[in-house]
Order: structure tokens, then C-alpha cells, then sequence
């Protein structure tokens, strides 16, 4: 609880900050919105439901992206830490890629399949794929041969063994390469939605956008706001618990 | 169908006969170093009785952890044999189970999981039945109220309480034990080696238990067999025949110790005066 209360003194200073430099008039009130503005935008957004609408294609192209990123990331990540000719080629390529940010695969999405839904799932999957199956490879790697070993003489072998044992061994550095592909894949939607006008749906990122071509900055600091709250939600609601689960379980917490 | 074409030959009476439960013949291995081959093992020969508890000891790097991860089925030997019941190892199994140095709990799991780990693997139980027999080793180690307890809360002697309960869950009827409490305190080692004398002679297991520790081989073993390094060989064969539950610090057991000492210093005095 008073961590909490701390928290919240903390956002309200920023907030009483922001307001008094708005009154201030050190910038252009075009340029910084008071925070009141900002909220009267988000009320009338949530109101006439371009916000929710825009949350739910954002979520929706972000969640599908990342799913088949995920599943086809994690046995490419198994198939490369087991098999040394995947190792040296989809393992090889997935290090390659993974250096190129993710926002480097929009033009190359629009070109091959315009301004489609398509391109933007591209997008995300690749902002996904490459550090789940580098995850996954090191996580595999670093099982200690121990545990194999005594699962070998307790009789498990072949999809037991990577099921029940390495798998589970590695889940600590499979969960954090996942966390990882997350925060690329939102990264890169966000990118690609703001570069790409798709008349299939608005995401956050195309009001965002068009908040710029309106010079509608309540608009473009409203949206800014949302992203940073639904990223702060993804992290406390989906991985804050499993993190809080392998810190327990293996000792790692500090606190 | 194998097994009724067996029993009607003579095999079966040559089985019957068989009084070893660990048969090495001749087990050779040898090593990669970065000076070249080393012979880790050379022509090693040892049989073992079912229900014997039998102590290799000798300095480190004498082979005889190798000799045991053989038995286990878990490294092969370059040469020779292990017969475990008159059947050639050939691989890891559930007959054999090792209790490794390091505790090698998986941490994914509390200790009721690690315990039930082997026995979900064993065919023919029921789950309640699994649950029953994981309790009750848990129990014999002295654990039922740590079942939920994640791994890296507990102390070094408990973890290894734990991993012998996981050993011992699925009803090996080989126990392979490679310097389980090398890395516990003296007290704690005491503890456990009443314990040990306890379950063996409860579960009448055949225990090939390693250590470096001669005391610690003269309290626990039936027969205690001196390793010699560089090659590993099997030095000289000692018989413990003191009644059980043996105390490590008895008199009669310091006297056994240091009858095996003696012969453990001269055999590091023959490979000292050999490299001269």
C-alpha cells in the first residue's frame, strides 16, 4: 500500500509539472497540451470508440504476430540447440537477424504484400521469431548436463526428456527471449502502423499518425499515453506472474 | 517368449548360479586430455552380491567415478563388460539408479515433484500409488514437511536427503552413490550416514557407493576396494566385518580405517616414487 501511494504521488508530480509548465507558456500550447486537454481527448475517444476500436485491431494483429512467432520460434529453437546443421543454419540466421531492428522489415513487408494485413502479421512475426528461437537455443544450451543425466537413469528419454526435463530446465531463458520478441513486436507495429495507412482497420499507431497530420497533439500524447499503459499492462499482467513464479521456484529473486 | 526359451535351456541354471548382481569384467576407458590419452580405467574386475554394500575409495581422478557412471549405464567403457543380473548395461535404467555428488535436483519442481519425478516414469502405478510412495520415502528421509518446499530452500544435507529419496522412489535394487555427502558438514554427514545403514538394511539394496573418504568407506561398506590413479586399477580389497549400525567414530572402525589408510599412503608413495 505505500508502495503504491508513493507511486501515485510520484505520477501526480509529473503531472502538476506538466501542467505548470503549460501555464507557463514556455512552448506553444499547439505544441504542449495541458494535461486536462490530453484527458478530454482520451474521454472523447473512449466515448465515441475510436479508442477501444483502435486497441482491439492493434491488440489483435500484435497478439496473432506474436503467437506465430512463439510457436514456430520455440521448436525452431529446440531443433537448432539439438541438431548442429540447424545450429549452423537457422541458427546462424536467426543470430543474423535478430541484429536488424525489426522496423527495417516494413519496407520490405509493404512491397511484397502491400498494404494488406498480411504485411503488418510479417512484421510482427519477425519482430518475434528470431529472439524467441535465440532464446530458446541458449536456454537449451545452458541446461546443466546434470539434469539430463539423472533424468537418464531414472528412465526418461527422447519427448520426456525435452518435455519434462529441458524444457522446463531452459524456461527461464525461454521466458525472457519471449519477453524480448514482445517488446519487438510492439515496437515494430507500432512503426509499421504509423507508416502504413491500412484501410482494413486504424490501429493506435495510424491515430497516432493522423494525430501528427492534424496537429492534433492532445491526440498524438493521449495515444502516446495508451501505448505506454497497455506495454505497462502486457509486462504486470502476462509476465510480471511468471517471472514472480521462476524467481520462487529457482531462487533468483532478490527481494 | 524370450524369457520361457531361456528357461528351458541350461542358461537358467547357469543364471541361478550367477551370485553377482554387478559382474565388471575387464573394463577399460580411456580419456582425451589436452596431454594426450590418459587411461582413466585399466582392465578393471570387480563383482559385487545382491543386498552388498561395497566402497570404492581412492584419491581423485582415480577412475572411479568413471567406473560408476559405467555401471550406471551412462558413459560406455572401451573395452569389457558390466552384467548387471547376468544382463549386459548397454544404457541408463531405472534398475541402477545414481545419487550424483552434486545434488541434481531439478529446480522447476518442489520437492514432492523431484521425489515423484522417477516414479511417474515407472509403468504400472497408479497415481495415488505413486503419491504413497513418494510420501513415504520423504517420510524415511525425514523431509514430509518440506513436500512443497521449493529446491533452493533448503540446506545442502536436505538436498541430499531429498535426491536420496528420489533414488530410492522408484525401487532400484542397485543404489550408485558418487561422494553424495562430499559437499555436507561433518554433522550433517554423521546424520546421514545412519540413515543410509538404515535404508539399506531396511530396503536391502546393493549400494556401490565412492568416496575419497576412508573412514567414511570403512563405516558404511561390507568390503572396501582401494583404487590406485594413473591407471585406475582396484588396489587391494578390504573386509569391514563390524556389526551395524556402525558409529564413524568408533574405536574399532578407526583401526579398520587405518588399516586401508596405510595401504591407500603407500600406494601414493609407489606412484610417487614411480614418476621419479
Amino acid at each position: 500500500m505505500k508502495r503504491f501511494l508513493l507511486a501515485a504521488a510520484f505520477f501526480a508530480i509529473l503531472a502538476l509539472l506538466w501542467e505548470i509548465a503549460y501555464r507557463a507558456k514556455i512552448w506553444s500550447p499547439v505544441l504542449l497540451p495541458s494535461p486536462g486537454q490530453v484527458v478530454t481527448y482520451l474521454e472523447g475517444a473512449v466515448a465515441d470508440g475510436t479508442l477501444a476500436k483502435a486497441t482491439v485491431i492493434t491488440m489483435r494483429r500484435l497478439l496473432v504476430g506474436y503467437l506465430v512467432g512463439v510457436i514456430v520460434g520455440l521448436p525452431l529453437g529446440l531443433l537448432t540447440a539439438r541438431w548442429k546443421v540447424f545450429g549452423d543454419t537457422i541458427g546462424t540466421l536467426a543470430l543474423g537477424l535478430q541484429t536488424l531492428p525489426s522496423v527495417c522489415w516494413v519496407p520490405l513487408a509493404l512491397l511484397w504484400f502491400g498494404q494488406t494485413e498480411a504485411a503488418m502479421l510479417f512484421v510482427v512475426v519477425m519482430g518475434t521469431l528470431w529472439s524467441v528461437i535465440i532464446a530458446t537455443e541458449t536456454g537449451v544450451r545452458n541446461v546443466p548436463p546434470i539434469y539430463r543425466r539423472a533424468a537418464l537413469t531414472m528412465g526418461s528419454k527422447r519427448l520426456h526428456m525435452w518435455f519434462k526435463v529441458i524444457l522446463p530446465a531452459a524456461l527461464p531463458f525461454i521466458v525472457s527471449g519471449m519477453k524480448q520478441g514482445w517488446a519487438f513486436a510492439w515496437r515494430s507495429l507500432m512503426a509499421a502502423e504509423i507508416f502504413v495507412t491500412i484501410l482494413t482497420g486504424f490501429g493506435l499507431g495510424q491515430l497516432l499518425h493522423y494525430g501528427r497530420e492534424l496537429s492534433a497533439m492532445e491526440q498524438v500524447i493521449g495515444i502516446m499515453i495508451v501505448i505506454v499503459v497497455i506495454g505497462l499492462l502486457a509486462d504486470k499482467i502476462f509476465f510480471s506472474p511468471i517471472e514472480k513464479f521462476l524467481h520462487r521456484r529457482w531462487g533468483t529473486s532478490q527481494a | 517368449m524370450r524369457r520361457a526359451v531361456v528357461r528351458s535351456s541350461a542358461t537358467q541354471e547357469l543364471e541361478v548360479i550367477l551370485p553377482s548382481k554387478l559382474a565388471i569384467e575387464n573394463v577399460s576407458k580411456n580419456f582425451q586430455s589436452a596431454s594426450g590419452p590418459v587411461l582413466a580405467l585399466d582392465r578393471v574386475s570387480l563383482n559385487v552380491a545382491e543386498g552388498e554394500f561395497v566402497c570404492l575409495v581412492g584419491a581423485s581422478g582415480c577412475g572411479k567415478t568413471t567406473l560408476l557412471n559405467i555401471i550406471a549405464g551412462l558413459e560406455k567403457p572401451d573395452s569389457g563388460t558390466v552384467l548387471a543380473d547376468g544382463k549386459p548395461v548397454t544404457g541408463p535404467g531405472r534398475e541402477r539408479l545414481v545419487m550424483f555428488q552434486e545434488p541434481a535436483l531439478f529446480p522447476w519442481l518442489d520437492v514432492f515433484g523431484n521425489v515423484l519425478f522417477g516414479l511417474r516414469l515407472k509403468p504400472n502405478l497408479t497415481n495415488k500409488d505413486r503419491r504413497d510412495v513418494a510420501k513415504y520415502y520423504l517420510e524415511l528421509v525425514g523431509l514430509s514437511r518440506f513436500e512443497h518446499a521449493n529446491i533452493h530452500e533448503l540446506s545442502g544435507g536436505m538436498k541430499q536427503r531429498v535426491s536420496l529419496a528420489r533414488a530410492l522412489a522408484p525401487n532400484p535394487r542397485v543404489l550408485l552413490m558418487d561422494e553424495p555427502f562430499a559437499a555436507l558438514d561433518a554433522l550433517t554427514r554423521e546424520q546421514l550416514y545412519g540413515d543410509i545403514q538404515e535404508i539399506w538394511k531396511a530396503r536391502r539394496k546393493t549400494i556401490v557407493f565412492v568416496t575419497h573418504n576412508v573412514r567414511e568407506a570403512a563405516c558404511l561398506g561390507d568390503r572396501v576396494l582401494l583404487f590406485s590413479p594413473h591407471p585406475g586399477r582396484v588396489q587391494a580389497e578390504f573386509m569391514v566385518d563390524l556389526p551395524r549400525p556402525r558409529d564413524i567414530n568408533s574405536v574399532d572402525l578407526a583401526a579398520h580405517a587405518t588399516r586401508i589408510t596405510k595401504a591407500l599412503k603407500s600406494v601414493g608413495h609407489a606412484e610417487t616414487n614411480a614418476a621419479k
